[in-house]
């Protein structure tokens, strides 16, 4: 991309979050402050804990708000969901909460650390990951019986994701590993030492110079909501408020979908 | 306090507070987690989460994925310490150094390591499947390998230290009686380094019982096969916290337990 291209898109990122902020504010159902709708005084760093899927994206993403609200500076945490929303109960320093599953943002939300109610601003569906050339001709979860697959643990939303589609399909599998998160399923058929394994379809478009995916009708029935939410100790309530809105503008929802998210 | 008062109180045996305050600070500091395991156990549930029979998998997995590492460690690793300590060779230093990186090195990148070359398209990995269709990750011999790599050092060290306190002269003496070298080893190094071996064996098995980061990279995760009780704490974590907790108390009762128990017998202390 150019600078100047990039100059024009910062700009257009600046304007419609701008917009979406505004628009936000005068229906009152975000907890942007008053004063946003016109220059917003949002500075300070902006803490984000995000779902590991939301890597690519988030990053991206958060160069844009820094670029539409200077004087911001976006630092995230990235990691599995789970983990994410035990240290934010723990009393982690965190100032926006972007979690993989409505299950794991509950946690939070239980235990009073959010602020308002947390908003599901994309969807994931599952997607089987192969090697390059899908070598073991897999073409949907029924293939995946006689071979080896990687697949999260339960106890993840990937995992969790997993073992619905599976019910749906009414495959019984043996997985080699129940990986801890979704990238230690897709390192392991990038490295070859699995054949397939159960990703979300974001990871295999990240990932298409590595690996193939294959489609799977039971994945409708395994869809993962991701919710954000702004957190109560957070240190940057405002910077929270306009991360959370600007996640949720026109702008963000063009580029989480042409990351491979659904969104709502 | 001056000069004579110092040493009077050194004299009468009581420890100077300059000595005293971090000791104390720093026995609580190792003991209080430990503590703070036992405060927040869910005693009333204790029984209803260790009745799972995933707990006693993972654990019984774990015992014996230890002490296979542990034998593993002490077959070839004696061997290697007896090189390191007795043998004069080029590079010894480096050799030395080699040897003990895994203690240094996070854990999870040796599993990284191990991977790429024990993994299925490995450099090693890749000739022991096409000629013995043998795979290593994701067995439960992939967690002896990943926790043998750990725990190994922790065995060479204390063995060659041992071997470097020992008097060399009683072998050379079995030599001049005629014994082989191999005889000699057996015969006289090894029952004068026993309680060495023993302390770095004991060593080695607490290191391998508590490996994580190279299993889960290494040998995945599954339960019955590869999941030890490092994994099950952090997978348990994940979700319920409760659980986690109730694990973790078994681990360090059967650590406690088996420390406690070897040390008397093998270091004397």
């Amino acid at each position: 991309m150019t600078s100047a291209r990039r100059r024009v898109l910062a700009a257009t990122a600046a304007a419609t979050a701008a917009i979406a902020l505004a628009a936000c504010g005068s229906s009152g159902t975000t907890a942007a402050p008053a004063g946003s709708s016109g220059a917003p005084a949002v500075s300070g760093t902006v803490t984000v804990f995000a779902a590991a899927s939301l890597k690519g994206s988030f990053t991206e993403l958060g160069k844009k708000f820094e670029a539409a609200y200077p004087g911001t500076k976006v630092t995230f945490n990235f990691g599995g969901s789970s983990t994410l929303a035990q240290s934010i109960v723990g009393g982690a320093p965190a100032d926006v909460f972007a979690a993989a599953s409505p299950a794991t943002m509950k946690t939070v939300t239980d235990a009073k650390a959010a602020t308002g109610d947390p908003a599901v601003f994309v969807r994931n569906t599952l997607e089987i990951a192969v090697p390059k050339g899908n070598p073991k001709h897999i073409a949907g979860l029924k293939d995946l019986t006689g071979v080896k697959t990687a697949l999260c643990a339960k106890e993840v939303p990937c995992g969790a994701a997993a073992d619905k589609a599976l019910d749906a399909a009414g495959v019984k599998l043996t997985p080699v590993t129940l990986e801890q998160d979704v990238k230690g399923a897709l390192t392991k058929v990038e490295l070859g030492e699995v054949d397939a394994s159960l990703v979300y379809r974001t990871d295999v478009k990240a990932d298409a110079a590595k690996i193939d995916g294959v489609e799977f009708p039971e994945a409708a029935s395994a869809v993962n909501d991701y919710p954000i939410a702004a957190l109560a100790r957070a240190g940057n309530a405002d910077g929270a408020a306009a991360f959370v809105g600007y996640i949720r503008s026109a702008d963000a929802r063009k580029l989480l979908a042409e990351a491979g998210f659904q969104t709502p | 306090m001056t000069p004579s008062a110092r040493t009077r109180r050194a004299g009468s045996r009581v420890p100077p507070l300059a000595l005293l305050l971090p000791a104390l600070l720093g026995l609580a500091f190792l003991v209080l987690p430990l503590v703070g395991l036992l405060v927040r156990a869910p005693w009333s549930a204790l029984p209803e989460q260790l009745a799972s029979p995933e707990v006693w998998e993972a654990l019984r997995l774990s015992l014996i994925s230890a002490t296979a590492a542990t034998a593993v460690s002490m077959v070839l690793g004696v061997p290697l310490a007896w090189l390191l300590a007795r043998t004069e060779m080029p590079g010894r230093r480096l050799i030395r150094a080699l040897v003990t990186l895994p203690l240094v090195l996070p854990p999870v990148v040796g599993g990284v390591a191990l991977l790429l070359v024990l993994g299925r398209n490995g450099i090693v990995g890749r000739w022991l499947d096409s000629a013995f269709g043998l795979t290593l990750p994701f067995t439960t011999a992939g967690v002896v390998v990943a926790e043998a790599f750990v725990a190994m050092p922790f065995l060479v060290i204390s063995v060659e230290g041992a071997l470097r306190a020992a008097d060399p002269r009683y072998e050379e003496a079995a030599a001049t009686l005629g014994a082989s070298r191999l005889t000699a080893f057996r015969r006289v190094t090894l029952p004068l380094v026993a309680p060495g071996i023993g302390a770095g064996a004991v060593l080695a098995w607490a290191r391998a019982l508590g490996e994580f980061g190279a299993t889960i990279t290494f040998a995945g995760n599954f339960p019955g096969r590869t999941q030890t009780m490092p994994l099950a704490v952090y997978l348990a974590m994940e979700s319920e916290p409760e659980a986690a907790i109730a694990l973790s108390l078994v681990l360090l009762a059967v650590s406690i337990t088996v420390l406690a128990a070897l040390r008397g017998r093998w270091t004397g202390s």
